[in-house]
C-alpha cells in the first residue's frame, strides 16, 4: 500500500492539529446550539474555559452567543480566578449566571462534615439545582478524555438522566460527526467539544491565539508546604499542620479549583511558551500532580461522575 | 522515564492529525500494543507508570504490564469485561494521533463499528501463534464496510514463534486471500512484538530479514482521509447567524463544517432543496476571511443574494449535486436490544438533517462469521444487513463508498431517543 501523502491540491488549506481541534469544538457548539432549545456554557475562569470561550466566538461571531454561561462558585475560590471569570465575561457582553454552594448548603441540600472541607464534590448539587432552576437541556464543559480515566470513554454528547446521573453502561453509542442530543423533559446532555484535546494542545491553543489566563497559572511566589509528595497553598482554608515548615516557592498552577483540593506545582515558568515547554517535557499527568482530591482512590473520578459531577 | 522532545508553538511541520482504530481479542495483545505505542512515545507520566508498577508488582509479575495502562472503569473491572471503546492520545511533534480502542469480545460490532466510523487507519491484530482466525475476518470486513482506507495487519507475539519470517509469510498468504475476496487491496503486513517492542516504535534486533517500515513510520506517513482524491464539496447547514445589531444589520452567515471538498470566494453554489444558485461573497473563520477552505473546516458561509436557507440544507457547488433521495437502500449495523423489523418508523439523522424513515425492507443479514448472505427476517443487536428505508422528507445522499458524510446516517428510536442503528448508503 502507498502511505505516502499525496500532495493535496491546496496545500495551503490543509488543516494543523490545533485547526483541526478547533473545527471539530466548532462543529460540536454549533450542534448544542443547532439540537438544544436551551444549553448553558459553564465557564470558571480556568484555561479549558478559557479555550471553550474563544471557541464559542469562533462558532457564533459576530452573533451573541446562543447561551448563557454559568458558574458553580464553591466559594473557595482563588480571588483572581473569580476577578477574571466576570471580567472576561463583561469583555465579551455574554450574560454570566453565578450559583454558589454557599447557597445550597444554607437551603440545607448540601451537608458539610468539617466547614473546611474540600466543596469540589458538593458542586454537583448546585449544578443540578441550577440546572432545574433556569431547565437547561445541555451543558456545555470542558472536560476532556486525557484527564483521567473515567474520562477516556465518555461521549462527546453524554446522556444524564433525571437524576443528573452518568451510567457507564447506557451511554448512546457515538459514530461519525452525528450527535443524538434527543432527551425528555428532565434529562440532561453534558456536551464536551474539547474532548480530544490533551493539556498541551490547550496550552498551544492558548498561545496561538494569545488568550488571557487568571495570574495564578503563571509562575508566581507562593508559601506553600509540602505533603504526600504536593504541594499545598498555605491559604486562610489550608492553614499548615502541626510542624510542617512553610516554604516560599516560586509556583504555578495546572488547573485553578477548589483552593482545598487543587496544589500547584514549583515552575519558574513566567510566559505561556515556557508553560509549553514544561508540559512538553513533564513527568506527571495535570490530575496526578495538582489535584489533592483524585488520589483518594483509584475510581474516584468515576464515582463522582455517576453522582452528577461534571 | 526519559523526557519527551520540547514540543514548540510553532512546528516546521504539523502534520496534523490521524485517527486509528485497534481491533484484536482479548488475547492478542492489543493492550499491550497500545502501551508499548504510547511508552515509547514517552506519553505515559510518571505518576501513571508507578500506578501499573505498583499493579504489576502486586499480581507478581517481574516486569511493568503496560496493558494495565488501558485498563478500564471500575465497573468493567468488577466484571471482567470491556464495555465500551476507549480514546487514548499521544503525539510524536509532528503529529497528533487519537487511537480508538475497540474491545474485542463483548459487543464487538457495535463497539467496532463505533469506532471505526471516526478512524483513518485500523490496525488488526494477528497472534502469529494462531495466525489468521474467524475473528481476523470479522475485524476485516467491519474494517472495510466503514470505509476505513488504510489496514495494517499487525502479525504480534513474534517472540513467541522465534521471529520466523516463514510464519509471518504463511500468515500474510492467508490473509491475501481472503481480503481479495473481500474487496480489501490497501493492506500493509508488519512483524512485531509489542511485549519486546520489535518494530513497534524501534526496529530492534531481532527481525533482520524484515525490510518495511515499523508500526509507528507507517502511522507517521499514512494519509489523512480526505487528502487522497479529490471530492465534492459538501457544506450541511449547522446553524444560521443573523445578528440584527446596527453594526452587522444585513450580516446574514450560513455556519457549518465543510464535510468534503473544497470551496473558493467566487465559486457559483446551489442550495438544496430549494436549488437556488448564486455564488459566495466571502468565506469567515471569526475576523478572517479565508480565500479558500476546506474538508473538516469549520466556517461561515456569506452568499452573493439573499437566499431562504435553514438548518438541515445543504449547499454545495453547482454543477455537483448529491442524489436527492426519499428512498435510500443502506448497509445497516443494528446497535439496540429490540430488534430492526420491517414496518417500524425510526428518526434518521443525516449530516444536520433529521426526517422519519420506515423500514420498508430487509434484503439480507450479512453473516459475517462465514461471509454468507442469509435472507431478510430481521436485524438483532450486533447484526448487519442490508436494509432498504422510505423517507418522510428527502436527503441529500452521495454513496458511502464515495463519501463518509454523506453516505453516513443514525437511527433513532423517538420513544426512547437512544442511538438504536448506523447505517451506510449504498
Amino acid at each position: 500500500m502507498d502511505t505516502r501523502v499525496t500532495p493535496h491540491a491546496t496545500i495551503a488549506a490543509r488543516l494543523d492539529h490545533l485547526d483541526w481541534l478547533e473545527a471539530e469544538a466548532i462543529h460540536i457548539l454549533r450542534e448544542v446550539a443547532g439540537q438544544c432549545g436551551n444549553p448553558v456554557l459553564l465557564f470558571s475562569g480556568g484555561k479549558d474555559s478559557v479555550c471553550l470561550l474563544r471557541l464559542a466566538e469562533k462558532a457564533f461571531r459576530p452573533g451573541r452567543f446562543p447561551f448563557p454561561l454559568l458558574h458553580v462558585d464553591t466559594g473557595h475560590n482563588y480571588p483572581e480566578v473569580t476577578a477574571f471569570r466576570d471580567k472576561r465575561a463583561a469583555e465579551l457582553g455574554e450574560r454570566l449566571i453565578v450559583r454558589a454552594v454557599a447557597d445550597s448548603i444554607a437551603r440545607g441540600t448540601v451537608v458539610l462534615k468539617t466547614s473546611n472541607e474540600s466543596r469540589n464534590k458538593h458542586q454537583s448539587v448546585t449544578l443540578l439545582e441550577a440546572i432545574a432552576e433556569f431547565a437547561f437541556d445541555a451543558c456545555i464543559g470542558g472536560a476532556r478524555r486525557d484527564e483521567e480515566k473515567a474520562r477516556a470513554k465518555e461521549r462527546v454528547f453524554s446522556f444524564r438522566d433525571d437524576f443528573g446521573q452518568w451510567d457507564p453502561k447506557n451511554q448512546r453509542p457515538e459514530l461519525w460527526d452525528l450527535y443524538n442530543a434527543r432527551i425528555h423533559p428532565g434529562e440532561n446532555i453534558r456536551a464536551f467539544p474539547i474532548s480530544n484535546w490533551t493539556e498541551l494542545d490547550v496550552w498551544q491553543y492558548i498561545a496561538r491565539e494569545g488568550l488571557e489566563l487568571p495570574s495564578i497559572y503563571f509562575a508566581h511566589s507562593r508559601p506553600v508546604v509540602r505533603r504526600n509528595g504536593a504541594l499545598v497553598p498555605v491559604t486562610a482554608l489550608t492553614p499548615p499542620r502541626d510542624g510542617e515548615p512553610v516554604e516560599q516557592l516560586s509556583v504555578r498552577f495546572r488547573t485553578v479549583g477548589d483552593i482545598t483540593c487543587t496544589a500547584p506545582v514549583e515552575s519558574a515558568a513566567d510566559k505561556v511558551e515556557k508553560i509549553i515547554a514544561e508540559t512538553a517535557v513533564t513527568t506527571l499527568t495535570e490530575r496526578g500532580a495538582t489535584r489533592l482530591d483524585d488520589q483518594t482512590s483509584e475510581a474516584s473520578m468515576e464515582q463522582r461522575k455517576k453522582e452528577g459531577y461534571f | 522515564m526519559s523526557a519527551r522532545e520540547p514540543l514548540p508553538e510553532a512546528q516546521a511541520e504539523d502534520r496534523g492529525l490521524l485517527r486509528f482504530l485497534t481491533c484484536g481479542s482479548v488475547d492478542d495483545g492489543k493492550s499491550t500494543l497500545i502501551g508499548r505505542l504510547l511508552y515509547d512515545n514517552k506519553s505515559i507520566l510518571a505518576d501513571t507508570l508507578h500506578a501499573i508498577e505498583r499493579t504489576s508488582r502486586k499480581r507478581g509479575l517481574d516486569v511493568v504490564d503496560l496493558s494495565l495502562l488501558t485498563d478500564g472503569l471500575q465497573a468493567e473491572r468488577e466484571q471482567g469485561i470491556t464495555i465500551d471503546v476507549a480514546y487514548r492520545y499521544f503525539s510524536t511533534g509532528t503529529r497528533k494521533y487519537i487511537i480508538a480502542d475497540a474491545p474485542g469480545h463483548e459487543q464487538y460490532t457495535r463497539n467496532m463499528v463505533t469506532a471505526a466510523s471516526t478512524a483513518d487507519l485500523a490496525v488488526i491484530l494477528v497472534d502469529a501463534r494462531k495466525g489468521v482466525l474467524t475473528q481476523t475476518r470479522r475485524h476485516s470486513y467491519i474494517a472495510h464496510l466503514v470505509g476505513i482506507p488504510h489496514l495494517v495487519v499487525a502479525v504480534n507475539k513474534m517472540d513467541l514463534v522465534d521471529y520466523s519470517r516463514e510464519i509471518f509469510d504463511r500468515i500474510r498468504q492467508d490473509y491475501l486471500r481472503f481480503a481479495a475476496s473481500l474487496g480489501i487491496h490497501d493492506v500493509r503486513f508488519i512483524p512485531l512484538s509489542a511485549l519486546n517492542g520489535d518494530m513497534v516504535v524501534v526496529r530492534g534486533g531481532r527481525l533482520d530479514w524484515y525490510d518495511g517500515p515499523t508500526l509507528m513510520e507507517v502511522l507517521e506517513s499514512a494519509a489523512a482521509a480526505h487528502s487522497e482524491s479529490p471530492e465534492p464539496f459538501r457544506f450541511p447547514v449547522q446553524f444560521i447567524c443573523r445578528p440584527r445589531t446596527a453594526e452587522h444589520h444585513d450580516f446574514r452567515g450560513y455556519m457549518g463544517r465543510i464535510e468534503s471538498g473544497e470551496i473558493a470566494i467566487g465559486d457559483e453554489v446551489q442550495v438544496l432543496p430549494s436549488g437556488r444558485r448564486t455564488r459566495v461573497r466571502n468565506i469567515c473563520l471569526l475576523e478572517r476571511s479565508l480565500p479558500l477552505a476546506a474538508s473538516e473546516r469549520s466556517v461561515t458561509l456569506l452568499l452573493e443574494d439573499e437566499v431562504d436557507i435553514s438548518r438541515g440544507d445543504m449547499i454545495v457547488k453547482a454543477g455537483e449535486p448529491p442524489r436527492m433521495a426519499k428512498q435510500i437502500e443502506a448497509m445497516v449495523c443494528w446497535l439496540a436490544a429490540v430488534p430492526l423489523e420491517p414496518g417500524r418508523k425510526y428518526v434518521v439523522r443525516h449530516t444536520t438533517r433529521e426526517t422519519k424513515a420506515l423500514v420498508a425492507a430487509i434484503e439480507y443479514r450479512q453473516d459475517i462469521n462465514g461471509m454468507q448472505r442469509v435472507a431478510g427476517g430481521r436485524l438483532e443487536m450486533n447484526e448487519i444487513g442490508s436494509v432498504t428505508f422510505k423517507l418522510a422528507q428527502p436527503l441529500f445522499v452521495d454513496p458511502y463508498r464515495e463519501n463518509r458524510a454523506t453516505g453516513a446516517f443514525i437511527l433513532i428510536d423517538e420513544a426512547t431517543n437512544n442511538t438504536v442503528g448506523a447505517g451506510m448508503i449504498v
